[in-house]
């Protein structure tokens, strides 16, 4: 790679041998990827809970706050595994709690802003049209290059924080724009009524062109996506085909039409979405309806709206019994929440609000094994696809189809 | 003894020798495994109950995103981790994650070598060269795993 002469001060450990070795790691992955040069970026977006990490990933962390690294460019972090007021609620591990308060306090030390959130983009930070940044989280990622126009690539646990540290990132993927050239041409026709309609659009998009470096073009037929809807939409593609872009004709910046979102890169797929083939997304899972253990709204976050909508649905209502409805969102959006009296009104009907943290990054296996939960709802096609690796049988399900099974604690066939 | 080679034009790290696991879905640290135990945990996974550990996993593609990074990582420290990773397309976080904990890691495999390697084949992976070569294969009927 060619370096410039800052970049070659710190390989060559002029500002010491920790930031050399985080440096050696982000030069093994541009190597790897065939990366020209290294690209400056304003900010950063870090992933890393206890969850996921463990012991071995706080030695890490703190071995670079010993030696005295702080970020360079302004650095926010990603949701963590424990609301520390809901963690004896939830069951959750002596362990897991300790480890994750040692967590916040060695990010702090890194100068990591610890807001704990996977909707940095809706409530924290919205890059500029073609600005470089490092985020974490693949949802946040997919936005950033589909909505803002800004670039960057999925920058995974220590990853992320590398680029913190030294302030810039290799030059691969999507930051050239190239490879942000549609190659996938997706017809919506579907009516799209709910952010569950749009999880499961992402669902048959990841699954169909799943790739990192395929980037489908939507073209919707009248609909008006929502933030929300491009939220899940995004959640739901990356984690369905671990895919970090996409364009929507006339709605996103880099896509005023559907020529110049495919600039001549050729077309390895192209097909429709109809009704009939959301449909069959949520007829995928428990079709049969039945009882269930718990509804959960998580995964992403929820953005003030989302929670509103919900709110203002259990108003004066009760979840059924031996039913838990969980909903998460970060402590920005749980505060206004709060002031707007939307937190009572879900408190009242017996659902739970976590905050700074995700369900599905709250260790779900060692609840189910607590409380024996086994089936579970939700209008968030990425959790219904992630909570599997924890032993549940989850279904995808409309917003409103969530609200009726935690009222009645049961789900409708379908 | 076999003499069969399969290219790995991109891949990074040092020489290994291991059993390969070939898993014919996309892979992914957070939706597929239990990462304490090292055992592919998926309720619905055709490899449900494997240990990963000390093996070469080999698969076509990845999916979900950044928790691999950490987890290969995590899995190498407690002692439950892969001994390579090998696939035919992967997405930046697994070669993040593998260049952390130190675990070679290789992409662009020949396709042929999920039709022709089993689990249980004893492999080389030599990033250096840029190959995966069979060292022993199991005898028929052996069970696998």
């Amino acid at each position: 790679m060619q370096l410039t002469d800052e970049e070659r001060r710190i390989r060559d450990g002029a500002h010491g041998e920790l930031l050399a070795a985080v440096f050696a790691e982000q030069l093994a992955v541009g190597e790897f990827f065939g990366a020209e040069r290294f690209v400056p970026v304003t900010n950063a977006h870090f992933m890393g809970d206890w969850e996921i990490f463990g012991q071995a990933g706080y030695d890490y962390l703190r071995r670079l706050a010993d030696g005295g690294l702080r970020v360079r460019v302004p650095t926010t972090r990603n949701a963590q595994s424990v609301d520390f007021e809901h963690a004896e609620l939830f069951a959750q591990s002596c362990e897991l709690v300790d480890g994750e308060r040692l967590t916040r306090a060695v990010l702090a030390r890194l100068g990591v802003s610890t807001l704990n959130t996977c909707i940095g983009y809706q409530s924290v930070y919205q890059p500029r049209f073609g600005e470089h940044v490092a985020w974490g989280d693949t949802g946040t990622v997919a936005y950033a290059n589909s909505v803002f126009g800004a670039r960057t690539n999925y920058e995974g646990g220590a990853a992320g924080l590398a680029a913190a540290l030294t302030g810039r990132t290799p030059a691969y993927g999507y930051h050239l724009a190239d490879n942000r050239r549609a190659n996938v041409r997706v017809r919506v026709t579907a009516a799209m009524r709910d952010v569950a309609d749009w999880g499961a659009l992402g669902a048959l998009v990841g699954r169909r062109c799943r790739s990192y470096w395929n980037v489908p073009t939507l073209e919707l037929a009248g609909q008006v996506p929502t933030s929300d809807d491009l939220k899940h939409f995004g959640a739901s593609m990356a984690s369905f085909g671990s895919m970090a872009m996409y364009h929507v004709v006339g709605v996103t910046p880099e896509a005023p039409s559907y020529q110049a979102a495919n600039r001549g890169r050729p077309l390895i797929d192209e097909f429709t979405v109809d009704d009939e083939a959301i449909e069959a997304v949520f007829a995928e899972d428990i079709p049969g309806g039945g009882d269930i253990d718990l509804v959960v709204f998580s995964g992403p976050q929820l953005s003030f709206l989302e929670l509103k909508r919900i709110a203002e649905a259990l108003d004066g209502k009760r979840v059924a019994p031996g039913v838990w409805l969980i909903i998460t969102t970060n402590g920005l959006v749980g505060r206004a929440a709060e002031e707007q009296c939307l937190l009572t009104a879900i408190r009242e009907a017996g659902g739970v609000v976590a905050q700074g943290t995700c369900w599905y990054v709250m260790d779900p296996a060692a609840q189910r094994a607590h409380f024996g939960w086994r089936r579970l709802v939700t209008n968030s096609a990425k959790l219904s696809n992630i909570i599997r690796a924890h032993g549940y049988e989850s279904a995808l399900r409309r917003t409103d189809e969530c609200i009726h099974a935690a009222l009645n604690g049961r789900l409708e066939p379908r | 003894m076999s003499q069969r080679v399969f290219r790995v034009p991109q891949a990074f790290g040092p020489v290994v020798v291991a059993p390969v696991l070939v898993n014919p879905r996309p892979f992914s640290a957070r939706y597929d495994l239990d990462r304490v135990s090292g055992v592919i945990s998926r309720t619905d996974h055709p490899l449900r109950g494997q240990p990963v550990a000390g093996r070469i996993l080999l698969s076509p593609l990845v999916q979900g995103g950044v928790a691999a990074a950490w987890a290969l990582l995590t899995m190498a420290n407690r002692g439950v981790g892969f001994a390579a990773l090998v696939f035919g397309e992967l997405n930046p976080v697994m070669v993040q994650g593998a260049v952390t904990a130190g675990v070679p890691i290789g992409a662009g495999i020949d396709p042929r070598a999920f039709d022709e390697l089993v689990t249980g084949t004893l492999a080389c992976f030599d990033p250096g060269r840029g190959t995966l070569s069979v060292v022993d294969e199991p005898a028929p009927g052996q069970v696998l795993g």
